[in-house]
């Protein structure tokens, strides 16, 4: 008998398909319906007999949760054991559920820092620091740096997946996803660290002293004036930082913005923001 | 506003939300969402404008595991509308964008607890090996997260039309607004601090702190400190004992 074997046009599918992950995420089993409707292409072509499909079908509708564009090289290897065990090789249910729990964990903990923390906050002040001049340069450059970056990381991840194969269980404890996960986090923290300088703004006009110079102006000093020869962004600074600790302490993130938005207002009655 | 604006902005609407759950495209992102919408309200400047804003406010903004965060697509469309079809600022406009994140998240945590039953009934199809069935379930739950921000949005587009909403944004006191406004330009802390969180790398610190001096004493703009971050990211990969251990020793050997 013939081996059976993916062909080119199931992976494209596979693919596409891949577009849609959390189309039907759910608080039961998260992605699990968009994981199995992306192996569908797969399942189709390697079983031909109902109860084989059926049984398919019921081990890519288990829990399934990561970041959606790193579970393309899961996808790809998922499909590359469904053909060895197509074939006939001796691999059981357990086999690839494992191989799917034990990838799915330490991925996402790679790609929610590379993508969330560094890639589209990088991606995204940079496009916003444009838009706020009004121009279209600004959206268009964050949504397609944005998108190439994203489905290279698909298309090419569910390849080397589905081309290596269990092997990238192996290459994962390698040193070279770690060395990845650190440079965007140097990256992201560095660029953080700007933002928090420059494109914040907390002005504290509240007046310290107030005299006529020799020359007749009045020379006025304020709060703010102080704070930024010491430091300029100090007060940014320490925000951030207590917000940090307030969100680490499980403080939700709306509130904290309302909190916030308090302060501004109140602030702007007493005068003491501006 | 005609009918095909209202159709349009349903349409857009619709795209934000699912792009919202699906995290691919971005198109949930302020900086996309208020942008479409505005080339849909034919004032796309004001669109751009006001994403750039929200964007900076949402740039912390992410759904790490199970947990969900804010919900940028519902506040960015519906903003938007306000703005341009109740003319109203752009500081109006971020002041109603929090409150609506909000609710927008409820919504989508609301839908996507309803979508548990698509996940049985995907089982079911799964029993008798319905390929189209289990399709069927996934798309139709894609859908109702289009409708949770296309309903809402149409909902806004009629009645800002009417005068009431513009009545209702007028008669908040100038105190507020201002105070807003202000509270807008500290709020993206908020933001940067969920980001940094989620490094949780305290040993890397360093360079966020070297990012703040940086910038406050030079007029490098942003694309210069992407470029300088990945330069240190090198390096600091290059010259780490942790990632040389193995040549160190061989070198050692070599020597003996």
């Amino acid at each position: 008998m013939e081996d059976k074997k993916l062909t080119k046009k199931d992976l494209n599918s596979m693919f596409f398909r891949s577009w849609f992950l959390l189309g039907s995420f759910n608080f039961e089993r998260m992605q699990s319906i968009g994981f199995c409707v992306t192996l569908i292409p797969a399942i189709k072509r390697l079983y031909s007999k109902k109860e084989d499909q059926r049984e398919a079908l019921k081990r890519h509708l288990e829990f399934f949760n990561t970041q959606p564009f790193i579970s393309a090289p899961i996808m790809g290897v998922t499909a590359a054991m469904e053909e060895q065990k197509a074939n006939g090789q001796p691999i059981d249910d357990a086999t690839i559920s494992g191989v799917k729990v034990g990838l799915m964990g330490p991925l996402a903990g790679v790609g929610d820092p590379i993508y969330w923390g560094t890639l589209r906050p990088v991606l995204a002040a940079l496009g916003a620091s444009i838009a706020l001049t009004g121009s279209i340069v600004g959206p268009l450059l964050f949504f397609i740096l944005f998108n190439v970056c994203r489905l290279a990381t698909k298309w090419y991840g569910l390849k080397y997946g589905y081309e290596k194969g269990t092997e990238i269980v192996s290459d994962m404890s390698g040193n070279r996803l770690r060395k990845l996960t650190e440079s965007a986090s140097i990256l992201g923290l560095f660029v953080m660290g700007a933002l928090v300088s420059k494109w914040t703004s907390i002005n504290v006009p509240l007046v310290v002293s107030k005299y006529t110079g020799t020359d007749g102006k009045e020379v006025i000093t304020t709060v703010q004036m102080i704070l930024d020869q010491l430091m300029p962004g100090l007060l940014p600074l320490l925000l951030t930082f207590l917000c940090m600790r307030l969100l680490k302490k499980k403080v939700n993130a709306i509130a904290l913005i309302f909190a916030l938005f308090a302060v501004g207002i109140i602030g702007y009655a007493l005068g003491v923001l501006a | 506003m005609s009918t095909f604006e209202i159709v349009m902005v349903a349409i857009v609407a619709a795209i934000c939300g699912m792009g919202s759950v699906l995290d691919e495209g971005q198109t949930h992102r302020p900086l996309i969402a208020c942008t479409l919408i505005g080339l849909v309200l034919g004032d796309v400047k004001t669109g751009i404008i006001l994403g750039g804003t929200l964007e900076l406010m949402a740039l912390g903004w992410m759904n790490v595991g199970a947990s969900m965060a804010p919900d940028a697509a519902l506040a960015s469309v519906v903003s938007t509308i306000l703005v341009i079809v109740g003319h109203q600022s752009i500081g109006a406009g971020i002041a109603v964008a929090i409150p609506i994140a909000a609710a927008g998240q409820v919504l989508t945590i609301f839908v996507r607890t309803i979508t548990v039953f698509f996940q049985h009934l995907a089982d079911k199809y799964a029993e008798s090996s319905n390929f189209k069935g289990i399709e069927l379930c996934h798309f139709i739950a894609l859908l109702l997260q289009g409708l949770r921000v296309a309903l809402p949005a149409v909902l806004v587009a009629v009645a800002a039309e009417t005068g009431l909403v513009t009545d209702l944004l007028n008669a908040i006191p100038d105190v507020v607004t201002r105070g807003l406004q202000i509270a807008g330009g500290f709020i993206v802390v908020v933001g940067y601090a969920m980001v940094i969180n989620m490094m949780s790398a305290k040993y890397l610190m360093p360079f966020f702190f070297l990012g703040f001096v940086v910038a406050a004493f030079t007029g490098i703009n942003l694309v210069g400190f992407g470029i300088v971050g990945a330069v240190l990211a090198v390096l600091y990969i290059q010259l780490n004992p942790k990632y040389n251990a193995k040549s160190v020793a061989v070198e050692e050997i070599d020597e003996l």
